[in-house]
């Protein structure tokens, strides 16, 4: 099937196999390697980018299906040469090691900043809370990192978050 | 995952119209496309309905009613589900992740599959996969598995943390299909595994769920408690959506479902029966829990599921209570 | 120092194995067998060749042509025995991933099943013992009579630990990409944790030369073990590179990862302890039994710790082996010290409260002048002093030490103290290093997992020139760049480090380029007990209604030689710690006894620590002077952040409630089954 979708602001049309997912279009047709596929199956987090401005696993999409998104994965979070913050805040704080699940991790926590509400730990759901550390961990728990750098990751965000 | 046909409904009677034999509606993916992949879902039509304009969640009268394409975050975090439906809130933002909830919508939520890890894996027996072929986690692997209403042929739990609490908000689920419309009430909409546990639900082949909608919510307090070993991301081992109202010490009204413990949402209905008219006191919060759980027929590894159930029932009603 | 490569990975830039673009290139997609013994009576592959795209079928129907020297399980289709559920028994080729996958999909197998044996037991009728255990200890060790020291003991602790099998599951799946030149060369693009090594191996199965093999690995995407050694998918992408005249890719799925990239074996441990009315031990007993396949024989070192930590008069060490009908068994993160720290700790926390003796006090009394199993001095050994620091740091003090007795609202709190180590060891390596332009270039075929070699590799060459750490480029990862040793064993940094130092030296007094081979200098090393070593403290809660464990704070205190930088040490220990955590309450996989094969093979099922997990952990540590090590003073640091944390949770969760837990994962289940 031809689709027509936009990443990272540039418009492509191309033909799919209904199989395909979106994490697979990116990667094996686009040559767009930043999200990265870690389990397939929407439970790692690995293949985070934004779908019409919100965090979603582009392995659960088929390709089929995003005729007329617009999509952004890590490699559109750059102003030109310019890291976005929450790049230059995980260099900072260490907030990586293998660097596999770092994709994910930028675009789950750029669209997680524009979430607003509560999450299931908010005490009083009427609230929207501020991102306390424990509201930051709660709402990256999509995106699983093995090498254990959580810690810097939080640290990472809780810079970057208003 | 086997080649199939994809196109996209322009509108609820358009997707019915484009359902036929081997066609499966595509939600948000969440789910279907995970069971397409492992092989376990092998459609041969893909009729998309999650872009139908079924997204809106609009007040009539004293009722809510969601549009089955709504998005779980959008669910949870509309102003009116977090101040009057806080249980039903709370369940969805329990479920998944952010990324998984911004994707999967409302009546996907619904449908979703058991995680049974048979069920997953095509290369093994699974009645419910495979009707006749066996059930082999009643001998094996069943330590996420159901406690109550199980049969011979089924142990596998419904997963969703979000039907739970629409079984005790007794929510209706707005159908369409080829048989014209339909309303199915919560708890009803799933069944219980007896000898057709490939059945999840007692919907017809084609039948396509349009909106949910709340009544107006029961008197009186509501919580939603998932536990599980993971804090975060992962399924319920045992929930609880729990209402409770009472008046002078006693309990007037009194809605508890479950999660995690059977091959439905379950609705603790002897409890309840137990509860209301009597005192609100920890002794009868127990006596009604054991009330319920004398039909919990445990397997060897998942019989921690029992006093995991009675201390949620007792230890939430006790929240609960004035 | 940040990253070298900190910019490149957050940029999503960083080129992984599956990540090459490759003109022309094709996939393939792997069978696995459905059972777990027997053999493959035929392979149907008409219809998946009859299927768009595909382009060759491979199989034992008509086995791809290896070296003599192809074995265990990289010998790929060449015979027709099945040794275990999943292990591959064929593959398709095709244009795109989705027409593999579904060719091999259509590719039908007939199987004559036997009856198969997959369940570890410590009475299974099977059990030996091995000559040596991983990588080349001896099996067993004797010292002293244990019997009678244990007659003599005021306390006794009789008790067996299990451990379930765990799997590494890094991030990046295993992948591999493949393409020959029309000289017979082979380029492989391959998750490995040591190029040299893969290469060697990757030519020794397919029958070529190494000169005729190179593989290239620049970044990959976590290992902690799973990567040391070559898998399938690399022999597989090279083969069928080969069959079908193009570049091939091949990428593991979760599932798949968990069936043929190795795993932690599962331990059953048995631990006798007898202490005198002091604490001292007076007889010191482990032996622990575990599983191989009946391909490789692989016996993890599970109690080799025990021979390193405490002072006794008696001390006997033992492994035992069965091999089943399962995968073969692997390096996963702290092969041995884990598992076996996890036993050894959690009986001496024990044998402390069936004493009557602070956990920690108890150590202290136990501490050896020398290694208690070979007699040897150590090079240096601050266990006491991270015991007592996180002791302080972690406001021991304050500790209540009867169990059961802090309560907030529903939450039962404990706390925990184990203590860690690790072999401090290194491997002859290569290096070279040459001067360009007033920049130095490194090159060394080292890996880069996540670590930070590439950042602490320059430190360790801009030390020695004394020059500005960001004047220096390391290249890594090829294995065309001077032959080095893989990165695992804690060892990479400190046998690459080695020998950039003495490239360097070398450059000094050459010019332009120095080259170093630290063969000699490494067999000349003086025989001593050289390890690291820690203490882990845990606090945690534990739900009285539900039987949830939450790990409220963990730290770590560490002796590890001089920290070459102090943020990529911080993190490799805290990543470790994280790791251990989910050790201790919820990682396993399950054994399907009946069809054989595991079960919960993917990251929805198998558990490991989210986010939301990790609430505070901290890890220090005490500068530590050992002349004895390497030309940096350096210990490895990537695996005893791991050892002795499911112990520290454990003993803490004991301390909550007030019973022991001794079956890994500590889950709500076995919470609820035990107290409430």
């Amino acid at each position: 099937m031809d689709i027509t979708l936009k990443v990272n602001g540039s418009s492509h049309s191309v033909h799919v196999d209904p199989r395909m997912s979106l994490l697979d279009l990116l990667r094996e047709r686009l040559g767009l390697i930043g999200a990265k596929k870690g389990c397939d199956h929407g439970q790692c987090g690995a293949c985070t980018v934004l779908i019409d401005g919100r965090r979603a696993n582009s392995c659960l999409a088929l390709a089929v299906a995003m005729d007329g998104s617009e999509i952004v994965t890590v490699e559109g979070l750059m102003e030109g040469e310019e890291l976005h913050p929450l790049q230059a805040a995980f260099i900072e704080h260490d907030a990586f090691q293998c660097g596999y699940c770092t994709p994910g991790q930028l675009c789950s926590a750029v669209g997680m900043l524009g979430e607003q509400g509560p999450s299931a730990i908010t005490g009083d759901l009427r609230e929207d809370p501020g991102l306390t550390p424990e509201e930051i961990r709660e709402r990256m728990s999509g995106n699983l990192c093995r090498c254990g750098a959580y810690v810097n990751i939080v640290s990472a965000i809780a810079e970057v978050a208003p | 995952m086997k080649l199939f046909e994809y196109t996209r409904a322009g509108s609820a009677a358009d997707a019915v119209r484009r359902f036929g034999p081997g066609a499966m509606y595509l939600g948000g993916g969440t789910n279907l496309v995970d069971l397409m992949r492992l092989g376990v879902a092998e459609p041969d039509r893909l009729v998309d309905v999650g872009k139908l304009p079924l997204d809106a969640i609009e007040q009539a009268g004293d009722r809510l009613r969601v549009g089955a394409a709504v998005r779980n975050s959008d669910l949870a975090l509309h102003p009116l589900v977090r101040s009057r439906y806080p249980m039903l809130a709370r369940a969805v933002l329990s479920g998944a992740s952010g990324q998984v909830r911004n994707m999967a919508t409302v009546a996907g939520n619904l449908l979703q599959r058991t995680r049974c890890p048979y069920f997953q894996d095509v290369t093994r027996p699974c009645n419910k996969r495979q009707p006749g072929s066996g059930c082999p986690a009643i001998e094996g692997d069943h330590t996420n598995l159901a406690i109550l209403g199980t049969s011979h042929a089924c142990v596998a739990t419904h997963p969703s943390d979000m039907a739970v609490a629409l079984a005790a908000l007794e929510a209706e689920v707005h159908v369409t299909g080829q048989g014209g419309d339909k309303i199915v009430p919560m708890p009803g909409l799933h069944r219980l595994p007896a000898d057709a546990p490939e059945r999840d639900t007692v919907l017809e082949p084609g039948d396509l769920i349009t909106a949910v909608e709340l009544p107006a919510p029961p008197p009186g307090a509501s919580l939603y408690r998932k536990v599980r070993e993971r804090a975060s991301f992962a399924f319920a081992l045992v929930s609880i959506a729990a209402v409770l109202d009472v008046r002078d010490g006693t309990v007037t009204g009194c809605r508890i479902a479950l999660g995690g413990v059977a091959h439905a949402p379950w609705r603790a209905e002897r409890a309840e029966q137990v509860l209301v008219g009597g005192p609100a006191t920890g002794e009868a919060f127990r006596t009604a829990a054991e009330a319920e759980l004398e039909q919990a027929r445990p397997l060897p590894r998942n019989d921690f599921k029992v006093p995991l159930t009675r201390n949620l029932i007792v230890r939430t009603l006790e929240e609960l209570t004035p | 120092m940040n990253r070298v490569e900190g910019r490149v990975k957050v940029a999503g830039l960083a080129t992984y194995a599956a990540e090459y673009p490759v003109e022309g290139v094709t996939y393939a997609y792997p069978v696995q067998s459905r059972i777990a013994k027997g053999r493959i009576r035929r392979i149907d592959v008409r219809d998946a060749l009859a299927m768009p795209g595909v382009l060759a079928v491979l199989s034992s129907e008509d086995p791809p042509r290896l070296g003599p020297a192809a074995e265990g399980e990289l010998a790929l289709f060449q015979s027709r025995e099945v040794a275990y559920r999943g292990q591959f028994v064929a593959a398709a080729v095709a244009d795109t991933y989705e027409n593999a996958r579904a060719a091999a999909d259509a590719i039908v197998v007939e199987y004559e099943q036997d009856i198969h044996d997959v369940a570890l037991r410590a009475d299974h009728p099977n059990l030996y013992q091995p000559e040596t255990v991983n990588p080349g200890f001896p099996s067993d060790t004797v010292k002293g009579d244990v019997e009678a020291g244990l007659n003599a003991a005021e306390t006794v602790i009789d008790v067996t630990y299990t451990t379930p099998v765990l799997h590494n599951n890094p991030m990046e799946p295993h992948a591999a990409l493949a393409l020959w030149d029309g000289e017979g060369r082979l380029l492989v693009y391959d998750t490995t944790q040591g190029t040299s090594s893969s290469r060697d191996l990757l030519a020794q199965t397919l029958g070529v030369s190494s000169e005729q093999v190179r593989v290239v690995s620049r970044h990959v995407g976590g290992g902690f073990g799973s990567k040391g050694t070559s898998r399938p998918q690399a022999v597989l992408a090279a083969l069928a590179a080969r069959a079908v005249g193009r570049p091939v890719k091949i990428v593991l799925t979760r599932q798949q990862m968990f069936d043929v990239t190795g795993y932690r074996t599962p331990t059953i441990q048995r631990l006798r302890l007898g202490a005198d009315a002091d604490g001292r031990l007076t007889a010191l007993e482990h032996v622990a039994y575990e599983q191989s396949s009946t391909l490789v024989e692989f016996a993890e070192q599970t109690t080799t710790p025990t021979r390193v930590m405490y002072a006794t008069p008696a001390l006997r060490t033992a492994h035992r082996l069965v091999r089943l009908d399962v995968a073969t068994p692997s390096w996963m993160r702290a092969p041995g010290e884990c598992p076996g720290m996890y036993a050894l700790e959690s009986a001496m926390d024990e044998l402390a409260y069936a004493a009557g003796i602070d956990p920690i006090e108890l150590r202290v009394r136990n501490e050896p002048e020398t290694e208690p199993d070979s007699g040897l001095p150590f090079s240096s050994r601050n266990l006491v002093a991270c015991l007592r620091e996180g002791a302080r740091r972690f406001g021991w003090d304050r500790r209540d030490p009867e169990p059961g007795r802090r309560q907030e609202g529903e939450w039962l709190v404990g706390t925990g103290v184990a203590a860690s180590t690790y072999p401090a060891r290194r491997s002859p390596s290569k290096a070279v290093v040459t001067m360009r332009e007033g920049d130095f270039l490194v090159q060394v075929a080292a890996a880069d997992i996540g670590t930070g070699a590439r950042t602490a590799l320059a430190g360790i060459a801009a030390g020695v020139l004394r020059v500005a750490p960001d004047r220096v480029h390391v290249e890594l990862g090829d294995s065309d760049l001077p032959d080095a040793p893989l990165a695992g064993g804690s060892m990479g940094t400190a046998s690459w480090g080695s020998a950039i130092v003495r490239a360097c030296e070398h450059l000094k007094v050459n010019g332009t380029v120095g080259r170093a081979d630290t063969t000699e200098e490494v067999a000349r090393d003086a025989e001593l007990a050289r390890h690291a070593f820690g203490a882990q403290f845990a606090e945690v809660r534990v739900n009285s209604v539900t039987g949830e464990v939450r790990v409220s704070r963990l730290l770590g205190v560490f002796a590890a030689g001089h920290i070459l930088d102090a943020e990529l040490a911080r993190s490799q220990f805290i990543g470790g710690m994280t790791m251990g955590m989910g050790m201790a309450l919820m990682e396993e996989t399950y054994t399907d006894e009946e069809f054989g094969g595991f079960l919960r093979r993917d990251l929805a099922q198998y558990h490991v620590p989210a986010c939301a997990d990790v609430e505070r952990i901290e890890a220090v540590w005490l500068d530590e002077e050992d002349d004895d090590l390497n030309p940096m003073g350096s210990k490895g640091i990537g695996e005893i952040g791991i050892v002795g944390t499911a112990a520290a949770v454990g003993n803490a969760v004991h301390h909550a409630i007030g019973r022991r837990v001794r079956d890994l994962p500590i889950t709500p289940a076995k919470i609820l089954r035990a107290r409430f």
